[in-house]
């Protein structure tokens, strides 16, 4: 079993097989966290590059631990540590770590379609770990595994995304995914936070939150930016948490076991009221855990996988 | 020295347009002769070079009037001989050039330089643009009396809009008595600030997007302060079709204002972005299909007056880099004839709008001598219109090699390029 990808650089790629076969391994290794001993060697002797490019501490950690117990060496580095505060260009920095042969090189990056440019340059396989606003792939497939885990299947459900669409690669990764799986896409948010064009991405979208949520079987609330009060996208957190942010009465019109979900990390009172990120239907801390399984599982789909055994 | 061209179809906008033969004296025509006219000024037998042009255009030499020569100070992207010798290729005989370089040619020493280096190269005609504000700051004119004597044919602050009103209104006013033509870059910073054009493909990408009325709003400001200075204003890179139309209505009432598009914008549009091509990165960006078809009519109805390349050269280091962080432009030199005979091949100009887009409208606009009559300077162009070829971008002139039409297929190209009845390019 494996995948015949060198990258994963986004969800648009993979074929509907490819996610189940992705999903499926990542429920099989998920047992593994829970045991006493929390590791086996399958990826002993390969080397995983973390390179991160962008602040993280949830995305990294998680393939960090996930590279960790598949007993694969892997070795971090972040905008801050590399040459290329010291000018090297994104390219010559790929070119030395390829030089130093990892096998496969986990990639975040301010800029979207960077990690495209990576793969191009190197012969390691490649997983996009969140590009700009472009894609986020993993998040994407953790979420699709944790929807699965619990409702069984996901085709035919309806998933409520809420939040800033236009700029959360998030939100264009589950789209795809989700809409590929069979499910129906609702996006929600103000309309300074719905792109242009968004009708491409395959999901509906409307202004109004609970015309979003009405019936949905998933709500997924992102993660609202301060910062972007500055670009004049809300007037205030006070304004954007009454308008669109989830509480326990909207939550009413969802369906009765409605799945709540945040990629993290959480604005208390803003986007998510406290009781509702804390309360029954709250899948927040399982995707958090189905986040390492499922990174074990792309870790050991591209590096110990048919593409590896074809090598031998 | 004596040259013929014989066999081609002369064809000079509103004035030649048949089977003839050009007669060259050193710099100058000496004959435009038809079958059985007038006699030639000189016999055939004493010509040191007898050109055939049969089956061939002989064209007014094709003016750019919107090029990046980046000498002085970006000398490893181009120089002023490189991109000579690409416009020589791609059939232009004079090139305007623009102020952005380091320093910038805000100064007759600089403007100076740029047409020192190119004289000696005697080949193709280069007119520096001045900077319209002194050192492209944007808050001071330059002397642009002293740029003009030393030979700029134009000013402008290219690269970036001049934002303040105030200024701009100042820059037409004062450019008024010196006689020297204002090239405006229109562009409203506080809504371009995309790296793309704003839709679906920016939205599919995860790139941010540029409105076309980060363009449309500052033509129209443009036009504005044109009517109330009464100067003539030239918008350069035109590329949405909100600009086309408030240009159109300009035009209408009679406000003095022209207009340019690069071939790019009439070829290409924003899908060409997919997936991350910095060579599809320009500013203005590539705009939707419903923009392309505007500019196409546009060129068509006289709205746009010129075609111009914008040639930006690049190298590796500007352009192999995230989408975010590549540079804008593409070189354009070498494709600009061949893009603009797409048009008359699929029947949306005629060679001879072609020819006014690309030679005689843009040397109009800048007071450049061109047309081709008896006594006039030997500048001009023999098209094969027929030649197919694929353009080989690594084979070219220039010295950098970001163009989105590496690889194209083409039909039409330069055959020919005298400049002064000296040949610079032939194929």
């Amino acid at each position: 079993m494996g995948l015949l990808k060198k990258d994963i650089l986004d969800v648009d790629s993979l074929s509907i097989d490819e996610i189940q076969t992705i999903l499926d391994t990542a429920d099989g290794l998920k047992e593994i966290s829970s045991r006493p001993i929390k590791k086996v060697p399958t990826l002993r002797g390969k080397t995983v590059i973390l390179f991160f490019h962008e602040p993280s501490t949830r995305t990294r950690m998680s393939f960090d631990i996930a590279a960790k117990r598949l007993s694969a060496d892997s070795i971090a580095i972040t905008a801050g540590t590399s040459s290329m505060v010291k000018g090297e260009t994104l390219i010559d920095t790929a070119k030395n770590l390829e030089a130093m042969a990892p096998d496969i090189i986990v990639m975040r990056h301010s800029a979207a379609g960077a990690p495209y440019l990576l793969a191009k340059t190197v012969s390691a396989g490649i997983i996009n770990a969140g590009d700009g606003m472009h894609a986020h792939p993993t998040q994407a497939l953790l979420d699709m595994m944790t929807v699965r885990e619990e409702k069984g299947q996901i085709a035919g459900l309806r998933i409520a995304i809420i939040g800033d669409i236009a700029h959360s690669r998030v939100a264009r990764s589950n789209v795809a995914g989700f809409t590929k799986m069979g499910a129906e896409v609702r996006l929600a948010g103000p309309p300074t936070m719905i792109p242009q064009g968004v009708d491409t991405l395959g999901a509906y979208a409307t202004y109004d939150m609970d015309e979003a949520i009405e019936g949905a079987d998933v709500v997924m609330m992102l993660r609202i930016q301060k910062e972007r009060q500055r670009s004049f996208l809300f007037p205030s957190e006070r304004e954007y948490a009454a308008r669109y942010g989830l509480n326990r009465e909207r939550l009413k019109i969802a369906e009765k076991d409605v799945l709540i979900m945040h990629p993290g990390p959480l604005n208390r009172g803003v986007e998510i009221a406290p009781d509702v990120a804390d309360g029954p239907y709250s899948m927040i801390l399982d995707q958090v855990a189905n986040g390492v399984a499922l990174r074990m599982a792309l870790l050991y789909l591209l590096g110990g996988g048919v593409r590896n055994a074809d090598h031998h | 020295m004596r040259i013929i061209i014989k066999g081609g179809r002369v064809l000079d906008p509103g004035h030649l347009d048949d089977i003839m033969d050009v007669y060259i004296e050193n710099d100058l025509i000496t004959g435009i002769v038809e079958k059985g006219g007038a006699p030639p000024p000189f016999e055939a037998h004493t010509a040191d070079r007898i050109i055939s042009a049969d089956g061939c255009i002989v064209s007014p030499g094709l003016v750019d009037m919107h090029v990046h020569l980046r000498e002085p100070g970006e000398e490893y992207k181009e120089t002023i001989e490189s991109g000579i010798r690409a416009a020589a290729a791609g059939g232009f005989t004079s090139i305007c050039c623009m102020p952005n370089t380091k320093p910038v040619n805000d100064s007759k020493e600089v403007t100076r330089y740029i047409i020192c280096q190119a004289k000696a190269l005697a080949s193709v005609r280069v007119f520096p643009i001045g900077a319209a504000s002194r050192g492209l700051a944007g808050d001071a004119l330059s002397e642009y009396g002293e740029l003009k004597d030393a030979g700029a044919v134009g000013i402008t602050d290219d690269g970036k809009p001049v934002t303040d009103s105030q200024l701009m209104r100042r820059v037409l006013e004062y450019s008024k008595s010196i006689g020297i033509r204002v090239i405006s870059h229109s562009e409203e910073l506080t809504l371009a600030n995309g790296v793309m054009n704003e839709g679906s493909t920016a939205t599919r990408l995860g790139l941010s997007g540029t409105p076309n009325a980060a363009e449309s709003i500052m033509v129209m400001r443009d036009i504005a302060l044109a009517e109330l200075t009464h100067t003539p204003i030239h918008i350069a890179h035109v590329s949405t079709r909100e600009s086309i139309r408030a240009i159109r209505g300009a035009k209408a009432q009679g406000i003095p204002v022209s207009a340019e598009t690069a071939p790019h914008y009439f070829t290409l549009t924003d899908a060409a972005v997919f997936e991350y091509d910095t060579h599809a990165k320009m500013n203005p960006p590539l705009r939707s299909p419903e923009d392309r078809q505007a500019v196409r009519k546009a060129l068509a109805d006289g709205t746009i007056d010129a075609i111009a390349t914008d040639h930006a050269p690049h190298s590796g280091l500007e352009k192999q880099v995230p989408f975010d962080e590549a540079a804008n432009g593409i070189i354009g030199l070498e494709t600009s004839l061949s893009l603009g005979l797409r048009l008359v091949e699929a029947g949306v100009l005629t060679l001879s709008q072609l020819i006014e887009k690309m030679a005689v409208n843009p040397a109009r606009i800048l007071g450049l001598a061109g047309g081709l009559r008896i006594g006039g300077k030997a500048d001009l162009t023999v098209i094969d219109s027929s030649a197919k070829y694929q353009y080989n971008a690594a084979n070219g002139f220039s010295k950098s090699r970001n163009t989105p039409f590496d690889g194209w297929e083409f039909q039409g190209r330069a055959q020919c390029t005298l400049v002064a009845g000296r040949i610079v390019h032939e194929i």
